[in-house]
């Protein structure tokens, strides 16, 4: 079983060190990738399965027992966030393999997808803060280098700002991680669990805790965080933009969860209710309201992701001290969110590839008529955009409610309400998407795209119509996601069996 | 048992379906297509709902949302407008479009409106309400921009889908609280709410979403751009079904949230509103659709101040007034349809003498403009019944709202209903095309239903009013509907709206010839002006936190952090217990000496200065280190100096000339900044260091490493051994750096090399 725990990981990473061995000979790494990710969808599901079945499962590298050694630990919402990426991953590799140009793809394109899934899949996995930090920078890397590859000018641009802050947040993490240790005298996470709500001095701990905060809300793009994320995602080709906006802020989403819920639950008037409910509120807004002034279409997509990240994190503010029933209300709602949010964000992006290359652009000012002249590319994005507004019954709707709902039952009301003025904005920021790219007269055909090779697009279009189908089925099956997400709210509610099942009778 | 899911599951799924239909049959598409929901407005009204049937089954327990259903008196009415209504529209579809390419869609759309809508009307659980309340919000959008190549068009539809879309926002809010206060999400199970501590925060949101939805003073605005959808979607959306979704819930409502005095003086103050306004805004129009947009407006007006006075007469008043609405305006805009088809033009100014080439179309006219004129049985009965209740006790100010909203209607009846067929025509009318069947069907139907109706008032009553007043009054009315009250009061009123709004049609003609433009009216202007303003604080909002410079991102960055650290500091208020003066003399020599290299490598003006104080700092590192006891480290440190120094150096030669590119403000700030960060660095580090919370794990790895991992050096150990995983990631680290140089290092010569070619 312990096995299945380190597939996620080690598969990615046989598979980047194999394709590296065949450099010049792409068929075999494309082959490589697309085997990659199917078996990585494969391990995912069987451990989801398995920790469906037993409950949390914990494997120990070099069999060394906690917190000596490194743990990987799977609970429900590990897995749920790995079958995620395991799709979205799919998803991309298939669109890449028509629309990355030879020349990224012999550079290694491939292996730094595999790279970067294996960062991403470690950060899911790890019980280990340290271990986190490391999973950190190996998907930083990869994704810094899939970002620049192409050396394009307005790429490299987009490069530096993203790399240059996110390093800042690794800087932040690690002098967090160097304190924490110092004070604390250990990097596990469950036993970090114990010592903090031991600690004599939690006002200590609160401080120590505003690293990680700020560490993971760069990851993540919260307010007032997030300027790295609208600088960059529009500049590197659709297949990567699309990657990184399923994956990468949700590492970030993710990290903050499990920190918050896990280890810094010392303080949560201070930590949940003061600075996470506001900062995920303003990010709500300033996501939406970004959105609307966007002409780019990725651009107008990336404002989208802040807007989804504030309403996650949201629910976890919410969470922080609220009764057992709202807090795994909240909590449930968020994990619901983040699953959906990375789906409907790479289907989205995705599809923008296929936008530009109908009408030769990303402008919605020049896109125009794809409603006559693209039926189906129409009906996919509403679907989208729809979701991304978070209307019903697309699969952002119940999870929206729930958080709202625990909202109300705290008497958070106000931040409801915000976060409702939210989603109107998202809405009229989506209507206007649509009206101008699909609804409006075609313009004067624009010629921005060197893509112009004749190639088939049904390499593209597979994929989004898989995570569209996905999309549906998120919503139609509501009931089952939303069990399956109160069940992993309240294995994070319950610390207890965290720790029992890391550290077994060694606290 | 599934029933009411199934006619919505399965006029959902004949929605998808109807785009294909239509290809294979694109001329009998609406004859087909309106088949099944000519079977569910049967079904429906075969059901007689004595005291309201319930289906219920889980649906995500977690949140208590069920799938649950409930027909009622007041959803039976609702369904079999819906659904009759709907059959006669998708009928006329088929005259309207012919086989026009597209039309496929249309049906489709129309079809998927349609199973959302009788969802919202038949769904008992709040949040399933609210999520078909949605899908008609949706549906509509795309509904009205059918046309969308036309700019009014599209816009027309975003309106309304912001403006019912966040009216809907509200409304999610409003059941949400009453959900969490009630903690019972059937909305048959919530008792009166008045005394809820929350209950006008209940009411106002619900009420929002209420008025939004149903076009009321001050957001009717939206329904007469609506009209830019094709007539069989305004006929059906706009005045027969949707924009009644709000009076629906506002009468579902009525027994929790209704009988209080916000209610009624809201409900009264802001239907009178309506009514005044959607009148007089009415009598400006001369296209025949804004005509009968602003007068549907009206009759949604009519319909809230109704249900603010509550009770078993008004829900039978209720009842009736909207049975005889969607019959007579559903059929005048389908007329309106069929005469902007036959004679090319919705002009009411210019229209006129179509009775010769259209006899059947002016005799359905004829009936339908009686009954809003309130002459025709059903809506005579209607309108009686309403008349009653305002008068006992007589309530003048109702009645004289009431008498304009009534006399209007003739006034405009006239204008839209006999004008065009019997008044003189412009000459420069073009001749059109005769209305064929399909598109006379409709009309004819609904209209004659509209007389039909009304001549048997007691088997009406019992089938629609009884059961709504038995449904949302809370008991019978005593007063079975009769078409005739006696010589009376009633009688006199209407009466009088009658001659009063004959008088105004004959005055109409003129006034509107005279009538220079008048100022448009402020609402749509207002939204206009939201919107502008809204996207200019977006812009603004976002061009100063995305500016796009780096520097501002870090600062922005660096200032957070600053500011959530000292906030945490403030909250825990530790007594400060940082003792500098254990350091050591030759410590503090090296601390100061770190220092006073950091500070000229900022003040430095030439690169090579600032790369060689910056290594003193570095092997001050080093050796700080090595005096507190880790001379590997130290090792390490120098190694890596050593080498960040010769990268620098080697690198210099590609680089720009060296240049201040900031002023002294951003320096202020910056060294602001970076004084704060080493500041509070190093107080927290002095800080930590004297606050051990919880053993450290090291001890065990000294202990032990031999022992368990048979190695001496126990750094080594830790790093291969213990946590191995972490040096196998800081290994693919480095190998995708190593990969990432060569790549951007190729393309960037490659670059370089198609630059100069």
């Amino acid at each position: 079983m312990s096995v299945l725990l380190a597939l996620p990981v080690l598969l990615p990473l046989v598979c980047a060190a194999t394709a590296m061995l065949f450099w010049r000979r792409l068929r075999v790494q494309r082959t490589i990738a697309v085997l990659t990710a199917l078996g990585h969808l494969a391990s995912t599901l069987a451990l989801f399965v398995e920790v469906r079945r037993f409950g949390i499962l914990v494997a120990r590298f070099g069999d060394w027992p906690a917190p000596y050694g490194i743990v990987f630990v799977a609970d429900t919402f590990s897995g749920l966030m790995l079958v995620t990426t395991s799709i979205v991953t799919l998803a991309v590799t298939v669109y890449s393999l028509s629309s990355i140009d030879a020349d990224r793809e012999s550079f290694g394109f491939f292996p730094l997808v595999c790279a970067l899934l294996m960062g991403v899949s470690g950060a899911f996995l790890t019980g280990d803060i340290f271990n986190l930090y490391v999973w950190f920078e190996v998907l930083l890397i990869a994704s810094f280098v899939l970002m620049a590859l192409g050396g394009e000018r307005k790429q490299l641009e987009g490069a530096l700002k993203y790399v240059t802050l996110n390093l800042v947040s690794s800087s932040i993490f690690l002098a967090g991680l160097g304190l924490l240790y110092g004070s604390m005298g250990t990097l596990n996470l469950a036993q970090l669990s114990v010592r903090v709500a031991e600690a004599t001095d939690p006002g200590f701990v609160t401080m120590l805790a505003m690293f990680f905060l700020l560490a993971f809300g760069i990851k993540a793009a919260l307010f007032p965080l997030y300027g790295w994320l609208p600088s960059s995602y529009h500049t590197p080709p659709t297949a990567v933009s699309a990657l990184f906006a399923g994956l990468l802020t949700k590492v970030g989403v993710y990290a903050l969860i499990r920190t918050f819920t896990l280890v810094f639950t010392n303080d949560p008037t201070f930590t949940h209710r003061a600075v996470l409910l506001g900062m995920a509120t303003v990010t709500i807004l300033a996501g939406s309201l970004g959105a609307i002034v966007q002409r780019d279409l990725r651009r107008a997509l990336s404002f989208t992701i802040v807007a989804s990240v504030g309403f996650a994190v949201l629910g976890l503010a919410v969470s922080g001290g609220a009764s057992q029933e709202l807090a795994t209300l909240a909590l449930a709602g968020t994990i619901a969110y983040v699953i959906q949010a990375m789906v409907v964000k790479t289907q989205v992006f995705l599809l923008s590839g296929i936008v530009r290359r109908l009408s030769g652009s990303f402008d919605v000012a020049r896109i125009g008529g794809l409603y006559a002249s693209a039926p189906g590319v129409a009906i996919l994005f509403l679907l989208g955009a729809l979701a991304l507004a978070g209307v019903p019954p697309l699969p952002s709707f119940i999870p929206k409610v729930a958080v709202l709902r625990a909202a109300f039952g705290e008497g958070l009301g106000v931040y409801a309400g915000v976060a409702l003025l939210g989603s109107l904005l998202m809405l009229g920021a989506v209507a206007r998407l649509w009206s101008h790219a699909f609804w409006r007269a075609p313009m004067e055909r624009p010629h921005e795209s060197d893509d112009d090779a004749p190639v088939n697009l049904v390499f593209r279009f597979i994929p989004v119509t898989g995570l569209t189908v996905v999309l549906v089925l998120l919503g139609v099956g509501a009931g089952p996601v939303f069990q399956v997400a109160t069940e992993a709210a309240r294995q994070l509610l319950d610390t207890d069996g965290y720790v029992r099942a890391v550290l077994g009778g060694a606290r | 048992m599934v029933t009411p899911a199934l006619a919505i599951l399965s006029l959902f799924t004949l929605g998808l379906l109807a785009p294909f239909l239509f290809a294979l049959l694109p001329r009998h598409a609406g004859k087909l297509l309106c088949l099944p929901p000519a079977f569910w407005c049967g079904w429906f009204w075969s059901k007689t709902p004595a005291s309201g049937q319930t289906w219920t089954s889980p649906w995500i327990p977690e949140l208590g949302i069920t799938f649950s259903f409930r027909l009622d008196g007041l959803a039976s009415l609702f369904a079999i407008l819906i659904t009759g209504i709907g059959a006669m529209v998708l009928l006329y579809t088929e005259g309207y479009c012919g086989a026009k390419p597209g039309s496929g869609r249309l049906y489709g759309l129309l079809l998927l409106f349609l199973a959302s809508m009788l969802g919202v009307v038949l769904a008992d659980d709040a949040i399933l309400l609210f999520l078909f309340w949605e899908a008609t919000s949706v549906t509509s959008f795309l509904l009205i921009g059918f046309e969308h190549e036309r700019a009014n068009a599209r816009r027309g539809a975003v309106q309304a889908l912001m403006v019912t879309g966040g009216g809907g926002l509200a409304l999610l809010a409003g059941l949400l609280v009453i959900v969490q206060q009630t903690g019972q999400g059937r909305i048959s199970a919530w008792g009166p709410l008045a005394g809820d501590p929350l209950y006008l925060a209940m009411f106002a949101l619900v009420a929002i979403g209420c008025f939004t939805k149903s076009a009321q003073f001050p957001f009717h605005f939206w329904l007469p751009n609506a009209m830019t959808a094709p007539t069989p979607v305004s006929a059906y959306l706009h005045s027969a079904t949707m924009v009644k979704a709000g009076v629906y819930l506002l009468a579902r409502l009525s027994g929790s949230l209704g009988g209080t005095e916000v209610w009624t003086w809201t409900l009264t103050l802001v239907g009178g509103a309506t009514m005044l306004t959607g009148t007089l805004l009415a009598l400006r129009q001369t296209d025949l659709k804004r005509l009968l947009a602003y007068s549907t407006v009206a009759a949604l007006g009519t319909m809230v101040f109704v249900l603010a006075r509550g009770g078993a007469e008004a829900a039978s008043a209720f009842a009736a007034f909207v049975l005889a609405h969607a019959l007579y305006k559903g059929a005048l805009f389908l007329v309106a349809g069929a005469i902007d088809h036959t004679a090319d033009s919705r002009d009411a100014f210019r229209l006129g003498g179509l009775w010769q080439r259209a006899p059947v179309l002016a005799t359905a006219s004829t009936l339908a403009g009686l009954g809003m004129m309130g002459v025709a049985p059903l809506a005579f009965l209607a309108k009686e019944t309403l008349v009653d209740g305002l008068l006992s006790p007589p309530d003048v100010p109702s009645l004289i709202v009431f008498g304009v909203m009534a006399a209007g209607a003739v006034a405009i009846a006239g204008i839209v209903a006999f004008r065009p067929f019997f008044g003189k025509a412009d000459p420069a009318i073009a001749d059109g095309h005769k209305p064929d069947a399909p598109l006379l069907t409709g009309p004819a139907v609904l209209a004659v239903l509209g007389i039909v109706g009304g001549l048997t008032p007691t088997f009406v009553f019992e089938r629609i009013g009884g059961p709504v007043a038995a449904a949302i009054g809370g008991g019978t009315d005593p007063h079975p509907w009769a078409l005739w009250h006696g010589f009376g009061a009633p009688l006199a009123f209407s009466v009088g709206t009658l001659a009063l709004g004959l008088a105004v049609y004959r005055a109409w003609p003129a006034w509107i010839a005279r009538a220079a433009p008048w100022p448009s009216f402020g609402f749509d202007r207002a939204y206009d002006a939201g919107l502008r303003g809204t996207v200019s604080v977006a812009r603004a909002f976002t061009r100063t936190i995305q500016n796009g410079r780096l520097r501002a991102y870090l600062q922005t960055t660096i200032a957070t952090f600053l500011v959530l650290v000292t906030l945490a500091a403030v909250r825990w208020n530790p007594s400060p217990q940082i003792r500098l003066d254990t350091a050591l003399p030759h410590e503090a020599l090296l601390a100061l000496a770190m220092l006073l290299a950091v500070l000229a490598a900022v003040r430095s003006v030439s690169r090579l200065a600032a790369v060689v104080t910056l290594g003193v700092v570095g092997f001050g590192v080093a050796l700080t280190y090595a005096l507190f006891g880790a001379p590997d480290l130290a090792m390490t440190q120098i190694a890596v100096e050593t080498l960040t120094v010769i990268l620098f150096v080697l690198t210099f030669y590609h680089l720009p000339r060296f240049a201040r590119g900031s002023g002294t403000r951003t320096r202020a700030v910056d060294a602001l900044l970076a004084t704060g960060v080493g500041a509070t660095m190093a107080a927290i580090t002095l800080v930590a260091s004297q606050r051990l919370l919880g053993t450290p794990i090291s001890a065990h790895f000294a202990e032990n490493s031999l022992a368990e991992a048979h190695g001496r050096n126990v750094v080594n150990v830790i790093l291969v051994d213990y946590r191995g995983l972490d040096t196998l990631g800081e290994i693919t680290v480095l190998s995708i750096a190593g990969l990432g140089v060569v790549a951007l290092w190729t393309f960037g010569r490659r670059a370089a090399k198609g630059g100069s070619a």
